[in-house]
């Protein structure tokens, strides 16, 4: 649904996509390709290429033999097996977040734990393995994020409202994949103030005993 | 409908055998099937046929006949990932048990056997070798899925075995670092490089092995 209100005009890169695919992207990654992939029906197509790419790897791949009471002991696993898994999640019929990312906030935009960064830039960081980190973040209208570089990669999805920088302008359902090379100064447009999803591999620079409060510092 | 689609001619289709043999020459009369090889196609449907036995039969003979293939193949997949071979074989046979469990999940006009089983097993690597939850995109908000078209599921079959051929031409070094991707031996940095990876660039051929999938995919 959304797909047809919005144009998405930023997409998820081949790498992404395809790591996603395979499953090895750090869970913060795939909470952003989830969540833009439900929102943009030419990123779930072309996803659906890349997991077929993905059965054709598996199906060339020299096989490696079973135990011998393998089939026997998979047929006694069915037979232990009563649940099936739990139906998806069902399309929103309100909020903003599509399912994936409601599943992290535990709700919807109203839900958010917002924690004031500073310069009327508030975030919530959202649990997930430490490999990478994701937040949401919310940047008044009107308002610049200071001028800051990346460490690693930086993925930031538009969730609402829209973001202008020195290399285009991101709108609801926009991904933007950063890494070192991009030093930029981000500004929420006028309107509805901007909400994004953001995600970094790059390692949380407090971590540990040192106390919470440090978590303020944590570069966005 | 999935036995339906399998057997083409279910009148008087009463093994697996005869459903091949009906399918293949059904398939020769499909528009732009001459370029794939028939006997491969058949071996598509017929997994196709096979996952729609086990969901209405319980049939543990084509069930068998699965895991024959694929188990051994999911296991090399695993071990790639960094698996044991002890994990690798536990895993895999859960990956087998999800087969059985969900066939009526599976859709021959979405994807193909062997890209389900995959979608399966690498969701359990997940689970089980990383331990990471995994996020899942929303399902489409369009009502119930109309019933499976016979020939649509042919066309996606083909595309498929079509994808599967164009990868089994690139150069070594280039389907090396696919593979690399999807077994996870790839650094998160070169994975989300804008560049590194060859399908960007790679030869024609997968490109429009691809834009023929998305097609089918439609």
């Amino acid at each position: 649904m959304m797909s047809k209100m919005t144009q998405i005009k930023h997409h998820l890169t081949e790498q992404l996509l395809m790591g996603y695919a395979g499953g090895t992207l750090p869970e913060a990654f795939s909470l952003v390709v989830a969540t833009h992939i439900s929102m943009c029906d030419t990123c779930r197509a072309a996803l659906a290429e890349y997991e077929a790419v993905g059965g054709e790897i598996m199906l060339d791949v020299d096989p490696t033999e079973m135990a011998e009471d393998a089939l026997a002991a998979t047929m006694v696993l069915i037979d232990a097996v009563t649940d099936v898994a739990p139906p998806r999640a069902v399309p929103r019929t309100s909020g903003i977040f599509p399912a994936p990312l409601r599943d992290y906030v535990n709700g919807d935009v109203a839900d958010v734990k917002w924690r004031k960064v500073g310069g009327g830039v508030s975030q919530m960081i959202l649990p997930t393995s430490k490999d990478a980190s994701v937040r949401l973040l919310r940047i008044p209208a009107g308002t610049a994020v200071p001028d800051h570089g990346h460490h690693g990669t930086e993925l930031t999805l538009v969730l609402q409202g829209a973001f202008v920088d020195e290399t285009d302008r991101f709108g609801t359902g926009d991904v933007e994949v950063a890494n070192e090379d991009l030093n930029h100064t981000p500004v929420a447009e006028e309107g509805l103030d901007c909400i994004c999803l953001a995600a970094t591999d790059a390692p949380l620079r407090f971590n540990g005993f040192l106390p919470r409060i440090a978590q303020r510092f944590v570069g966005i | 409908m999935l036995t339906e689609i399998a057997a083409l001619s279910k009148a008087d289709a009463p093994g697996f055998a005869h459903v091949y043999k009906t399918s293949e020459l059904t398939l020769c009369r499909i528009a732009g099937a001459e370029d794939v090889k028939t006997e491969q196609l058949s071996k598509r449907m017929a997994w196709v046929s096979q996952v729609s036995a086990v969901r209405d039969g319980k049939d543990k003979a084509a069930f068998a006949e699965l895991f024959g293939y694929f188990a051994p193949r999911v296991k090399s997949f695993l071990m790639k990932s960094g698996a044991s071979p002890d994990l690798a074989e536990e895993c895999t046979q859960e990956v087998m048990a999800t087969l059985w469990n969900k066939a009526h999940m599976f859709d021959p006009t979405k994807a193909s056997v062997s890209t389900w089983i995959f979608t399966i097993a690498r969701n359990r690597k997940i689970d089980l070798l990383r331990k990471q939850r995994r996020p899942e995109p929303e399902d489409l908000p369009w009502g119930p899925e109309p019933e499976p078209d016979q020939a649509e599921a042919l066309e996606l079959q083909q595309e498929t075995e079509q994808l599967g051929e164009a990868l089994a031409t690139l150069p070594p070094e280039q389907r090396k670092l696919i593979e690399k991707a999807y077994f996870g031996d790839l650094s998160h940095s070169e994975i989300a490089a804008e560049t590194g990876l060859p399908l960007g660039t790679i030869k024609s051929r997968i490109r429009l092995a691809l834009e023929r999938l998305r097609h089918a995919m439609k």
